[in-house]
């Protein structure tokens, strides 16, 4: 198949289980095809499991769990996806153009998730190496527990952001509501410039690096200490 | 002169030397005990419940000729790939970093062996283990260490933890000590920190929420897998109907002497159910479904002989699951480091500091040095010998009440030796047709 051709899948006829199906083995066969989902309807666990170079456009909005678990796969939603769009991505690229509900990007270890609307609470959370750019707000409790990688918010940032970080890097363009237990606002130094304008530039993003604040642990709580229970 | 006579000293029961010790320990650390194992506290359990063997109305089986089946296929109600056990007794989830590789190893060795399957746990899965498990269940945890599609997808069974006997509602701390490199790597963590396990899941919050999450894991591995929901023994049987609800094949069901690699001692003893009260409520819920024996049952927390295991089965389970108990087989608490136990400030069987990475056994432990004292072979053989042996004990007491198949055990053949046993099994007392709470007295 000529990689200009796009194969549509209408979910008006076709069960979810065979548009998975078909997407799965056509990432595996690393053809680098096009698939166009029509009708998608907020259809639950659109295009998971993908494990190949596929492209794939999804006409509308979805529910939860769009392209769940990613690896390599270029997942974009023209609409806005449900609850925990892109969850455990291990590689590839999820856009969406429109807003993403909570728990966008959860426990993410590679890739890039692009939010081009808002996202509601938990954006980010367990991120374990996941690159998450939004354009708008983000939502409360965004990036809990974070491991690695980064999240970049255009936008303002809601209650708690960062609490009980780890490793992952957040830069707020906007306000911060209030930050949560050991996230600290920290230097941004060049090599931060740097990543935060690579990320910028990946996800089409219309904003100068020097306009972000960073985000990162205050790493008080990395090992139990009494003297720190008041911050729980 | 005669001495007046003195009033004999006299402990008080409420501020025993064991509480005062603790009260002690709390004012000079200012920190709650953590300790690894499950509930030590005496509960109701199955040693409080009595078969009643064949007699004029049952008619016995053959111990050494007659056939007692014990295999068990779990995931049958819509895995396209159910698992088939030779016996009902399955190594509970544990995990590598938890424990160690050797560890590990050697339950997947003895569990192969036995023709039973194993379980990882939180940090993901090593190559140890699914090396040398022929069936592997993956759990799936809140914290997510190590999770991906692949590991995913070369499991034989997805296990979703949502809670555990020891600490329903917690979630669990793996201490510095223990994060090694290797650990750290397979958990996105750095060296060294106290990594927590979040007692949620960061991506779904109710069993409406859960069937959406089980349809995607579905998708993700072309419906193939069985997937188990793990609970804690809360509140059995509203957790059995919603993960039924939720779309489990099966259900692991973990009572409070369930063990933990390291929680609060104050968690672990006073929240959750014991292991028998937990039982008749999960089967209770399954059959007003019509779903007993369609979504299985696994029992675990305090399991430690056939007698066990047939108790267990007797009162619906399908299976049940061992980890402390393996543990030991491996040679936890073995007498043989009793001096080893002594520096450490305890003693063989007291041992439970598991967190702290010492072990003189080598078992719950990252140590180098500590960890080649398992020999992952010699520790497979006994824990397949020990599988082996609770096996025949319960088919020798499933014959004894007349049943060719394990499966057919029933509470008919049980009676109990204490009121609360009977009921929390829902037996009658033993000499009597009753039992507290049942109908029509």
């Amino acid at each position: 198949m000529a990689k200009d051709m796009a194969t549509t899948l209408d979910m008006a006829t076709t069960e979810l289980r065979e548009v998975n199906s078909t997407l799965q083995a056509a990432a595996k066969s690393k053809a680098n095809e096009q698939y166009v989902i029509t009708n998608a309807r907020g259809s639950h666990a659109m295009a998971c499991g993908l494990d190949g170079p596929l492209n794939v456009v999804v006409k509308g909005s979805t529910g939860y769990y769009c392209a769940g678990m990613n690896k390599e796969a270029t997942v974009t939603v023209e609409g806005s996806a449900g609850p925990g769009v892109a969850e455990n991505m291990m590689s590839g690229v999820v856009t969406i153009e429109g807003d993403a509900s909570q728990y966008a990007g959860a426990t993410g270890h590679g890739g890039l998730l692009n939010i081009k609307g808002n996202a509601s609470s938990r954006c980010g959370i367990s991120m374990k190496g996941i690159d998450i750019v939004v354009h708008g707000n983000i939502g409360h409790m965004s990036a809990f527990m974070a491991q690695k990688g980064n999240l970049v918010v255009l936008g303002d940032a809601g209650d708690a952001l960062g609490d009980s970080l780890y490793e992952a890097r957040l830069f707020v363009r906007g306000n911060v509501k209030s930050l949560g237990a050991d996230c600290i606002e920290k230097e941004m130094r060049p090599e931060h410039l740097e990543i935060l304008k690579e990320l910028l530039e990946k996800a089409g993003a219309d904003a100068k690096p020097e306009e972000f604040k960073r985000y990162g642990s205050a790493r008080k709580l990395y090992n139990f200490n009494i003297d720190h229970a008041d911050e729980y | 002169m005669d001495k007046t006579p003195m009033t004999e000293p006299r402990q008080s029961w409420t501020f025993s030397n064991s509480i005062n010790s603790e009260i002690r320990r709390a004012a000079d650390t200012g920190i709650y005990d953590i300790r690894g194992g499950g509930a030590k506290r005496r509960v109701p359990h199955f040693d409080d419940l009595l078969f009643l063997g064949a007699s004029m109305s049952r008619y016995p089986l053959e111990g050494y000729r007659e056939k007692c089946d014990t295999s068990v296929t779990l995931g049958t109600r819509f895995a396209k790939k159910p698992i088939e056990l030779k016996i009902p007794v399955t190594i509970a989830g544990m995990s590598f970093g938890a424990l160690s590789g050797h560890a590990k190893e050697a339950l997947g060795r003895g569990a192969s062996m036995a023709g039973t399957s194993t379980t990882t746990g939180d940090g993901g899965m090593t190559e140890e283990e699914r090396g040398h498990s022929e069936k592997l269940v993956y759990q799936y945890l809140p914290s997510r260490y190590g999770m991906n599609p692949d590991d995913l997808r070369r499991a034989d069974a997805i296990e979703i933890v949502v809670g555990q006997g020891a600490k329903p509602g917690g979630g669990g701390m793996l201490l510095g000590q223990k994060i090694t490199e290797r650990v750290a790597g397979m958990r996105d963590l750095p060296v060294g920190i106290d990594q927590r396990s979040a007692c949620r899941h960061p991506d779904w919050t109710g069993p409406d929420d859960l069937e959406i999450k089980i349809l995607e894991i579905r998708e993700i591995t072309n419906w193939e897998k069985p997937i188990y929901i793990k609970v804690g023994g809360a509140r059995p049987y509203y957790d059995v109907a919603l993960a039924c609800k939720a779309g489990a094949d099966v259900i692991v069901l973990d009572g409070m002497q369930g063990g933990t690699a390291a929680t609060q001692d104050v968690f672990i003893e006073h929240v959750g159910q014991p292991t028998l009260a937990c039982i008749r409520p999960a089967v209770q819920a399954l059959q007003d479904l019509g779903l007993h024996r369609e979504v299985q049952l696994i029992v675990s927390g305090g399991i430690r002989t056939g007698a066990d295991v047939a108790k267990a089965l007797a009162l619906g389970a399908d299976a049940v699951a061992i980890g402390t108990a393996a543990l030991v087989a491996l040679g936890d608490n073995d007498p043989k480091w009793e001096s080893e136990y002594n520096k450490l400030g305890t003693t063989t069987g007291a041992y439970d500091d598991w967190h702290e990475g010492r072990d003189p056994a080598g078992i719950t432990t990252q140590d180098v040095e500590l960890m080649k004292r398992l020999d992952p072979e010699v520790a497979g053989r006994k824990l397949r010998n020990y599988l082996n042996v609770l096996t025949l004990e319960c088919q020798t007491l499933a014959r004894a009440c007349g049943h060719n198949h394990v499966h057919n055990l029933e509470p008919e053949d049980l009676c109990a030796l204490t009121m609360e046993a009977a009921a929390m099994a829902q037996v009658p007392l033993a000499g009597t047709n009753w039992y507290p709470g049942k109908p029509g007295f």
